[in-house]
């Protein structure tokens, strides 16, 4: 396998007091798409904008293609397309004047520009929309607009910060589908999201972060073998008496999680451990069995559910 | 409590002349904006009436050393004298054609105010008299504020002149009536851009700064037409004591302003929100 | 449909060398991009501006101050052409400032499309030069447009008049840079123009030597003469358009001034740009 294409060691961003990304460490391999998953505020935009090289860390070792972006930000920049959580599109500028002039930014010439625009309008299905102001355009049609021009580079790595947060789930389903044709041309994504299905869709392997610590790593699937059951049984037996009931519970499986409203039930068969539930003479409300999830590592590993 | 006041409010006026436009609570909406503007906007104030104030020293003084005085109908007054009404005249327009554009633009197109006050018993008439209550209290402050400026320096030679403070007032309440009949007919930013296209040839050429006299006739004629030059007009034959006949047309002139502005923001208002 | 495209990727087309020494054209480009949507708009003004004040207190106030002054005249011309210099280099810093202090509080505040830039390997310095190189070339239009109209006037007396050029676009520029620098540092604008227009602009414009000479003016007003930028474009304007008695002295501490507002501008938007970008 040829080096990294991210390499970070003890990567720290402090703003005054306040430590937002503390001592992680990661790689990105090529070709790899790479996931931060967490909940708002773990620190994953802090760490992505650290990635992009503009915004200096506060101590550790980084290095991006080979390179240390507190020496060389332009120069790692060149092969950065950036998908901020906030779109930042030129609203002077039409649809296709934005990816243009966003194409200048990196040196790129009329003439390449020219088909390259074609193209990413047919990507984001902007076509129609080529010369509206981009004030006119849907939340998801700017979001589609900003990712298209992420791509003007054609850039050795695409980050994107919550890049679904705010789509109706057509259109989500949609990016989705963009972004594995570009991980089958072999850009490597760096993709930051609090929604578990999209981490799960998405990453090959991603890293669980919270208040600016990474909790654990490694591909969905793996991390859900190791932090969690195979399957979880979900149980309510109303807001009152949930907790009264989780204590009868506890010992009948693997782990323990009280929620609000609801109690998991950890186990490797949730069918047979509500029978046993059942026979034990105990009458949920309602009770669901599922697989485990994402959600549920990072339950175990901070105690927190991922969407407040 | 409220619900029965609001129903006693509802049937005082009902079958009475306009109840459908106007339930005579335009109270509550100045309060609103009053409310409003003392926390915002004082430093908005405070500088609308310091810009009159630093023309009149610059103009008033110093061009003033190099014209000498001026001729106003056969009297000599010095120059300081013949501009300072007409620069009251002007941030009384300003300061009401701000209020009731730029102001009442967001209200209606961003913050959607007026949306949450048309749902309750309040009726368009109210609104537009609540908005342009406020046009009027700050046309009072600039008009007190400037003469408490102006008069100890003598440029108030009549006691008529104190009477340009209700006159400052009744010119904002005509360009603010108009201002906002204008402003709900607009559709962006850039078509209220439109009307300080015009404001500012109008301020240029309405004879604040010299008699109309210069302009061949003409001009003259289409220009005393023009809202400002009649503001300026009232203002400075009170503040010179020049009363005559002539002061009463001004003062139609403002009160047609008001009847007419008043008139199509209700109706647009109507139109855009009681459909 | 589209053309097919083979990707290339980015170390293959993007070429660094090209971006370094090109990038604040770059943001220059779009900037203009921008400013072609209101074209017209830009031009009306320009036009009718110098045209306006020209007609209103040139001609207007004037038409006074000849009658008043006689035969000596204001500083030995007639008004309109007294007065011309100055509302000449107020239109260049007015220019100035809309193309400076809109774009960076648009870049930074309002869309954040400044952020965007950043992310290409666009830098801070090289957007800070950018919107300056845009306001620049607005400045030199409107300049010209205005001594045309001065001309139009018979406000021109002096066979130098065209440089009266150069030295408005710098009071422009010089007086934008700062401006622009001072923008960069802006968190929330509201009270920002109302301060600013009504107690910097306003008190510049009209103390500054504009409408009448600024030895006329009470001593101790007259500082705010020698701190303004536009008395000193004035006094070189007046020199080059009418011959206005200025020594050698006066005239290299009048560029002097300008060129070093300018140098200052430039150096702390660049550092600040930087800097808010880096956060």
């Amino acid at each position: 396998m040829s080096s990294p294409l991210i390499t970070a060691r003890g990567l720290t961003k402090k703003f005054d007091e306040f430590v937002a990304v503390d001592e992680i460490d990661f790689d990105v391999a090529r070709g790899e798409s790479f996931g931060l998953l967490g909940p708002n505020g773990a620190g994953k935009s802090t760490t992505m904008r650290i990635i992009g090289a503009t915004s200096q860390r506060t101590s550790g070792n980084l290095t991006i293609l080979g390179m240390d972006p507190e020496k060389f930000g332009p120069q790692i920049r060149a092969h950065l397309g950036v998908v901020p959580q906030q779109d930042n599109l030129d609203m002077n500028l039409s649809v296709s004047e934005n990816l243009y002039i966003y194409g200048r930014y990196f040196g790129l010439s009329r003439k390449f520009l020219k088909a390259k625009i074609e193209e990413l309008l047919e990507f984001a299905q902007l076509e129609e929309k080529r010369n509206a102001k981009v004030e006119s355009l849907s939340g998801g049609m700017k979001r589609r607009l900003t990712i298209a021009r992420g791509l003007v580079s054609e850039p050795e790595i695409l980050m994107l910060d919550e890049p679904t947060t705010g789509l109706d789930p057509q259109a989500r389903h949609i990016l989705w589908d963009r972004l594995f044709r570009l991980k089958e041309q072999g850009v490597t994504l760096v993709i930051t999201t609090h929604f578990m299905d999209e981490a799960e869709q998405l990453c090959d392997r991603l890293v669980v972060m919270d208040k600016g610590k990474i909790m654990a790593e490694g591909s969905p699937a793996q991390l859900i073998k190791d932090y969690s059951t195979k399957e979880v049984l979900e149980i309510r037996f109303g807001s009152e008496r949930n907790s009264a009931m989780a204590d009868q519970l506890r010992g009948m499986c693997d782990r323990i999680e009280e929620l609000p409203d609801r109690i998991l039930l950890y186990s490797e068969d949730g069918e047979a451990l509500l029978e046993k539930i059942y026979s034990a003479g105990l009458h949920p409300k309602t009770s669901l069995v599922r697989r485990s999830s994402l959600e549920d590592v990072f339950l175990r590993l901070t105690g927190r559910t991922l969407v407040d | 409590m409220i619900i029965s006041a609001a129903v006693a409010i509802a049937e005082a006026r009902r079958g009475r002349l306009g109840e459908r436009v106007y339930s005579g609570r335009s109270r509550a909406i100045f309060e609103r904006g009053y409310i409003a503007f003392k926390s915002s906007t004082w430093m908005v104030i405070l500088s609308g009436f310091v810009e009159p104030v630093l023309y009149l020293f610059a103009f008033g003084y110093g061009l003033g050393e190099l014209i000498g005085n001026i001729e106003s109908n056969g009297l000599s007054i010095p120059y300081a004298a013949y501009i300072a009404p007409a620069l009251l005249a002007t941030s009384a327009m300003n300061g009401a054609i701000y209020d009731s554009t730029m102001n009442i633009f967001f209200k209606l197109n961003h913050d959607r105010i007026y949306h949450g006050m048309l749902a309750t018993s309040l009726g368009p008439l109210d609104v537009a008299l609540g908005e342009i209550g406020l046009a009027l209290l700050r046309g009072f402050l600039y008009g007190v504020g400037f003469m408490a400026v102006v008069a100890p320096l003598g440029l108030i030679p009549s006691l008529w002149g104190i009477l340009a403070i209700p006159a400052a007032v009744l010119i904002a309440f005509g360009f603010a009536a108009v201002g906002m009949a204008l402003t709900t007919y607009m559709k962006s930013f850039q078509q209220l851009e439109i009307i300080n296209i015009f404001l500012l040839p109008m301020f240029l050429f309405s004879g604040s700064f010299y008699p109309l006299t210069v302009f061949p006739e003409w001009l003259q004629f289409i220009i005393k037409a023009l809202p400002l030059s009649q503001a300026i007009h009232l203002v400075r034959g009170l503040t010179l004591g020049q009363i005559n006949l002539g002061l009463l047309g001004h003062i139609s002139y403002f009160i047609v302003m008001i009847i007419v502005g008043l008139f199509f923001t209700t109706k647009r208002l109507n139109a855009l929100f009681m459909k | 449909m589209s053309t097919p495209h083979i990707r290339q990727g980015s170390l293959e087309i993007v070429d660094q060398e090209k971006i370094i020494s090109r990038g604040s054209l770059y943001v220059a480009q779009a900037r203009l991009t921008a400013m072609m949507k209101w074209i017209w708009m830009i031009l009306a003004i320009a036009v009718a501006n110098p045209v306006l004040y020209l007609l209103s207190i040139g001609v207007g106030v004037g038409a006074f101050i000849d009658k008043s002054a006689g035969a000596a005249g204001i500083d030995g011309v007639k008004y309109l052409t007294f007065l011309a210099p100055a509302l000449l280099a107020t239109a260049a810093i007015q220019g100035a400032i809309d193309e400076s202090v809109f774009p960076t509080l648009e870049g930074f505040n309002w869309w954040k499309n400044f952020l965007g830039m950043n992310a290409t390997p666009i830098s801070g310095n090289q957007i800070a030069t950018g919107v300056f190189l845009a306001s620049f070339v607005r400045v030199v239009g409107t300049v010209i447009i205005y001594w045309f109209v001065m001309l139009a006037f018979g406000a021109l007396e002096s066979s130098k008049a065209w440089l009266a050029i150069p030295t408005a676009v710098m009071a422009g520029v010089a007086f934008g840079s700062i401006t622009q620098a001072i923008a960069g540092l802006l968190k929330d604008e509201n009270m920002f123009f109302v301060i600013f227009n009504r107690f910097v602009m306003m008190p510049l414009f009209l103390f500054s030597g504009t409408f009448y000479p600024l030895s006329s003016m009470p001593i101790y007003l007259q500082w705010i003469g020698w701190i303004s930028p536009l008395w000193h474009a004035t006094e070189l304007g007046r020199y080059l358009t009418y011959g206005h008695a200025l020594t050698q002295t006066m005239a290299i501490t009048h560029m002097v001034f300008l060129l070093t507002l300018l140098v200052l501008g430039i150096f702390f938007s660049r550092r600040i740009f930087t800097q808010r970008l880096a956060k």
